[in-house]
């Protein structure tokens, strides 16, 4: 192995059922460097991370690491440990149950005679979280704490493994700017003490704030290996994505000539649920696009769950088209025309065993009832239907849900809503953790829908994604909401402002 | 070798390889476990037997089934639930007396009236893991050790005989009909529930509601309704296998009816390939298990093992069949014989 080389990967093959992942692909990770992993839904850098660290098994190929002679197969993520390669994945795999001293030592408790030595795992634990900055309560359930929480308790269990390798993949998608800088200093920190550092993005400004070097997959096949200061970001663009890419720049100007109608679909009186999100007011339009803006946390996801009923509002009132509503249950909501794809994916989005077909029919069946059954070939034409509408990357209709890669399975979830011909969308973090690719198809998506008189609320962190799409954005802070923009103030200085509070 | 790979990829592939398995030693030891003979227009021998007493297994194990796939987790109140229904019937029909030759009340009268205090036990179950949210052997232990204690209450502690030919005939045979009833009983449960899941959406719903209750209950399906459904239906078919065991022996036997089926039942499921996990389910795998484990039992007394030693060479086939089924161990298995990849699980990319 050459020096300065911690890990490298050659030849990798791995093939799913009717999907060749990964075609002869290499890698090479250097100590004491972050290296970004580049490439759109399905190019397969998930599926590289998962072989590396035994999750998957590979077909041909050769992983060699620092300090091993001969090749290494993990065959499990323990074995990828024992081997010095750590992960954090795009969703946290935490015991929710579990407190979070547990969680960080699981599998590798301190003892004492045989026996668990809590005292000391929980001395450990704080000692831990205290020098990464984390302040938590090791004793409290991790269910207790947010995503964003949860997921800097993923990085700090894989730190404390000592590991050569470190793989984040897509471990900021779900924090704020203030918890990616302090993930971004922690980074830094380990680059500088040697750990090869694997940083698996969507977002470009990451990559060209804290990455070295960046290797670029597509369609499974290696693109390429670039440093940083020699691919500019256009490039990168380009190579992702295999063609010139000018769409983005283009949508805003589409955005312009939406026609916002005078009639009232939604409108919240002092709707509120305890604990949650205090009492708003909220009016949304016919053809309109909403957005939700605010911090991690701040109430934007549980005002639409108020809304939608997926916690049921305990205080106000809710007019659907004028009508006064009582919503008990989602299923409420959907017979009065509501749709809503959930912020997360994989607890509350996808049913992972059932087929694309069955994922796609199945909110519409719920509507018609249980004893309705859609028919066999009903199911299949509005299947293929939204597969080719959505350009849904899968095997075949048939296919189980949980074989796509994460943005066809929202596009999954958005062809289940769309198939039910809402009147009014929410679409809550619909582009977390997908490719630019298909971010700009759902962005095209949710205006042509807005054109056609859907109203949407559109839920996002990134704020220029917002601005693209809304004409309008509410600002919540703190379960609250605080103030509406429009027009000349949606930009992203005024929405900055209104955000943090307290400077107007 | 794709046609042997296609054939070993079909979902009841394993289920149905377990019972060829059970027969295949019968074959070797005792060759005339198929003979069938003839006597009046009805099928005698070891096979029938097997597809005879199979029957409340059967009705039992396609209930479980849906529980288990809607719930995650277990019924083992439903040997005690037969003996209750068994109890309710014999005595409605004998008026409370101990033993009697002809009927107090109507024949239907009395089977509605067991199968609606099975529904009942049914609801019970149902609204505790349901609604109350108690884990499904928890709730339902409550029942598993009040119920044949309820069963002796309505019974006063006695057997009760319904010496009537008509009680008879469900546990019976009757002219004509070349197969024992018990067997035309448990096809008809299959068979209505077969089209109750092809022709509703009640399947998918269920599926859906095991694999992921968050998103099911955010696309609009009622998730707790549902578990619900599943174990009122489970408490009915409790119910009707009481009904059968019971003609059988023209009898309640609190004690006895039903006894240790639940764990027969819960491994019918098992033995059909369905996760104890719930999600996904085939029904058709839990009848093949509810035969697989019968021709077991009779095999095992007909090679004139000692019924008190059966258990034990159960639990000996019980534990290969399993493990045959362990995706482990098919994992190890593929490792050692070249050019046969395990399916991977995982998402792509």
């Amino acid at each position: 192995m050459e020096s300065g080389v911690v890990l490298t990967m050659r030849n990798i093959y791995k093939t799913f059922p009717g999907v060749k992942a990964l075609q002869n692909v290499d890698f090479t990770l250097k100590k004491g460097e972050i290296h970004a992993l580049m490439g759109e839904n399905g190019a397969g850098k998930s599926t590289l991370i998962k072989v590396l660290t035994g999750v998957d098994e590979f077909e041909a190929g050769e992983i060699r690491i620092d300090g091993k002679d001969g090749a290494i197969i993990n065959r499990s993520p323990q074995e990828a440990q024992m081997n010095g390669i750590s992960t954090v994945y795009q969703e946290v795999n935490l015991c929710p149950n579990l407190s979070v001293a547990e969680n960080l030592y699981i599998g590798r408790e301190p003892r004492k005679g045989g026996f668990i030595d809590w005292a000391t795992m929980r001395k450990k634990a704080s000692e831990l979280l205290e020098d990464l900055d984390i302040q938590v309560d090791v004793t409290k359930a991790v269910e207790n704490y947010s995503i964003a929480i949860q997921q800097m308790l993923a990085i700090a269990r894989a730190v404390d493994m000592s590991a050569k390798v470190l793989i984040l993949d897509e471990p900021t998608s779900s924090l704020d700017d203030e918890e990616v800088e302090k993930l971004f200093v922690l980074m830094r920190r380990l680059r500088n003490q040697g750990v090869g550092i694997i940083f698996v993005t969507h977002f470009l400004e990451q990559v060209y704030e804290v990455c070295d070097r960046i290797t670029v997959l597509r369609n499974g096949t290696l693109v390429g290996e670039y440093k940083v200061e020699d691919l500019p970001r256009v490039q990168l663009v380009a190579k992702m994505m295999g063609k010139d890419f000018d769409d983005l720049a283009a949508l805003k100007k589409e955005g312009e000539d939406t026609k916002v109608s005078d009639e009232v679909i939604i409108e919240a009186k002092m709707l509120g649920h305890k604990g949650t999100i205090r009492p708003f007011n909220l009016t949304v339009h016919k053809g309109e696009v909403i957005g939700l803006t605010g911090l991690l946390g701040s109430g934007r996801s549980e005002l639409v769950r108020a809304i939608y009923g997926a916690d049921k509002a305990d205080e106000g009132e809710l007019f659907v088209k004028g009508k006064k509503l009582q919503i008990n249950l989602p299923i409420d909501a959907m017979m009065n025309g509501m749709a809503y794809l959930p912020e997360n994916r994989k607890e509350e989005g996808i049913i992972a065993d059932l087929s694309v077909r069955e994922n796609i029919i199945i909110a519409l069946q719920a509507k018609r009832g249980m004893f309705k059954l859609l028919s066999q070939k009903e199911q299949e034409e509005f299947t293929d239907k939204y597969i080719e509408l959505l350009q849904i990357k899968t095997a075949d209709r048939e296919t189980p849900v949980r074989q796509l890669s994460g943005g066809n399975q929202q596009k999954v979830i958005l062809g289940r809503w769309l198939l039910t011909n809402p009147d009014f969308l929410i679409l809550d973090e619909p582009t977390r953790g997908i490719d630019i690719g298909t971010k700009t198809e759902i962005q095209k998506l949710v205006l042509e829908l807005a054109r056609q008189g859907m109203s949407v609320i559109f839920i996002s962190s990134e704020v220029e994604e917002m601005l693209r799409t809304c004409s309008r954005m509410a600002v919540l802070r703190d379960g609250m909401k605080v103030g509406e923009l429009k027009e000349s103030e949606l930009n992203q200085s005024s929405i900055m402002k209104a955000i943090a509070g307290g400077a107007e | 070798m794709s046609k042997l790979k296609k054939l070993t990829q079909y979902r009841l592939f394993l289920p149905l390889l377990c019972l060829a398995l059970v027969l295949l030693v019968n074959l070797i030891t005792t060759p005339d476990f198929f003979a069938i003979s003839v006597r009046d227009g009805m099928l005698y021998g070891y096979i029938i037997d097997v597809i005879n007493r199979a029957s409340e297994l059967v009705i039992l194990a396609v209930g479980m089934t849906l529980m288990v796939a809607a719930s995650g987790g277990t019924d083992i109140s439903v040997g005690a639930v037969m003996a209750v229904a068994a109890a309710v019937v014999c005595n409605v029909l004998s008026g409370g007396q101990q033993s009697v030759n002809e009927y107090s009340n109507p024949y239907l009268l009395g089977i509605l009236a067991g199968i609606a205090v099975a529904a009942l036990c049914g609801c019970f179950n149902g609204f505790l893991v349901a609604k109350l949210k108690i884990q499904p052997m928890i709730a339902t232990l409550i029942l598993f050790t009040a119920g044949r204690g309820i069963a002796q209450l309505i019974t006063r502690g006695q057997i009760t005989y319904v010496r009537v030919d008509q009680y008879k005939v469900l546990g019976s045979s009757i002219k004509g009909l070349p197969l024992p009833v018990p067997f035309f009983m448990a096809m008809l449960v299959v068979i209505i529930c077969v089209l109750i899941l092809k022709r509703t959406a009640l399947g998918l719903c269920i599926e859906s509601v095991g694999i992921n209750a968050k998103s099911s209950r955010l696309v609009g399906l009622n998730s707790s309704r549902i578990i619900f459904l599943t174990y009122l239906f489970g408490g009915i078919l409790a119910g009707i296998a009481g009904l059968v065991a019971s003609s059988r022996i023209y009898s309640a036997d609190a004690n006895n009816i039903g006894l240790n089926m639940e764990l027969d039942a819960i491994l019918s499921v098992a033995l059909g390939g369905n996760s104890l996990g719930g999600g996904k389910f085939s029904l058709m795998g839990s009848v093949i298990g509810a035969y697989t484990i019968q021709a077991l039992t009779t095999t095992l007394y007909a090679m004139h093992v000692s019924s008190d030693q059966v258990p034990v060479y159960k639990a000996i086939v019980v534990v290969i069949i399993v493990s045959l089924q362990s995706p482990q161990l098919k994992k190890g298995i593929s490792k050692y014989m070249p050019g046969k990849k395990a399916v991977s699980r995982n998402e792509v990319a």
